[in-house]
């Protein structure tokens, strides 16, 4: 319900266990980008501060430390990592009680002159989702890209 | 709720206003809820100071996620079998985001009809923030 409150969707098929249970689906389920969140879950993600270590953002100082590594599926790291794409294809809804696992590897990686942000390196990373009996559920390829310079504006 | 093969056709459209003026703080709950605290989005001294972007922007997956409420207010709850995007441009406080899908086609597939939508998020200047496509179950 938290997430699909941060994306504004008032939808009470993602929260309401009566009203679910009336649709065509028949149970709550997770909105469509909800797997993004096992972030969350994932000890090592690097866009979290963690107690005791380093953080680059603010704080007596605009960046506080050096840099944490990328996090899978977030998106790239820190400073210049931005995320250029994600996709999903959705083999059953996730629904309440389902404890997925993630499975992440490296895909492709490229490399091409960016209009906007100086040379743009692109890396590719798969991340399969199954659920507590080894069924897939969902299957997310997301494409980061690190960028030479600040993305230009205009 | 959920669509109907026979009444669908290549170039029919759906589009709705999924935020109007982005508020930092939406940005903010985003960060909480998907748990990617990366200060470009939320620490605007970071941003504006070390990373050289004006302000903070918002999350890619904030406007994935955003646009995905006018998917599934179209094809309805459960349906969708595929959805992706690439983000063209960046997303910015005050920002109202119009996403749009347009039917591509309207096909069978192993005896299940499907529709094939492309996606476009546009902001108030008409600069499109979010490309992509996606896939549904329909009804025959």
């Amino acid at each position: 319900m938290m997430f699909a409150r941060a994306v504004g969707d008032p939808n009470r098929v993602y929260y309401d266990d009566e009203y679910a249970a009336k649709t065509e689906v028949g149970h709550v389920i997770a909105p469509p980008t909800f797997v993004q969140s096992s972030a969350q879950f994932d000890p090592n993600y690097g866009l979290r501060p963690k107690p005791g270590q380093p953080w680059f953002g603010s704080g007596k100082e605009a960046s506080g430390a050096a840099r944490g590594g990328g996090g899978g599926g977030g998106g790239g790291g820190g400073g210049t990592g931005l995320h250029a794409e994600q996709h999903y294809e959705y083999h059953r809804q996730v629904r309440p009680g389902d404890v997925l696992i993630p499975t992440s590897k490296p895909g492709k990686t490229w490399e091409r002159e960016g209009r906007r942000g100086g040379k743009l390196h692109f890396s590719e990373s798969v991340t399969e989702y199954r659920d507590q009996d080894g069924e897939l559920v969902v299957t997310a390829r997301s494409v980061g890209v690190r960028t030479e310079k600040t993305v230009e504006q205009g | 709720m959920a669509l109907s093969a026979k009444n669908l056709k290549a170039g029919d459209t759906h589009e709705e206003v999924v935020v109007d003026d982005l508020k930092r703080t939406q940005v903010v709950m985003y960060a909480g809820a998907s748990g990617d605290y990366n200060p470009l989005h939320t620490d605007e001294i970071f941003a504006t100071k070390v990373a050289g972007y004006p302000t903070v922007f918002a999350h890619g997956m904030l406007t994935m996620g955003m646009t995905g409420t006018m998917l599934t207010n179209y094809v309805g709850d459960g349906r969708l079998t595929k959805y992706g995007v690439r983000f063209v441009s960046q997303v910015w406080p005050g920002d109202t985001l119009t996403a749009r899908a347009e039917v591509e086609a309207v096909r069978e597939e192993n005896g299940q009809h499907l529709v094939d939508l492309k996606i476009s998020t546009v902001n108030q200047d008409g600069r499109e923030v979010l490309t992509g496509s996606a896939t549904a179950r329909v009804d025959p």
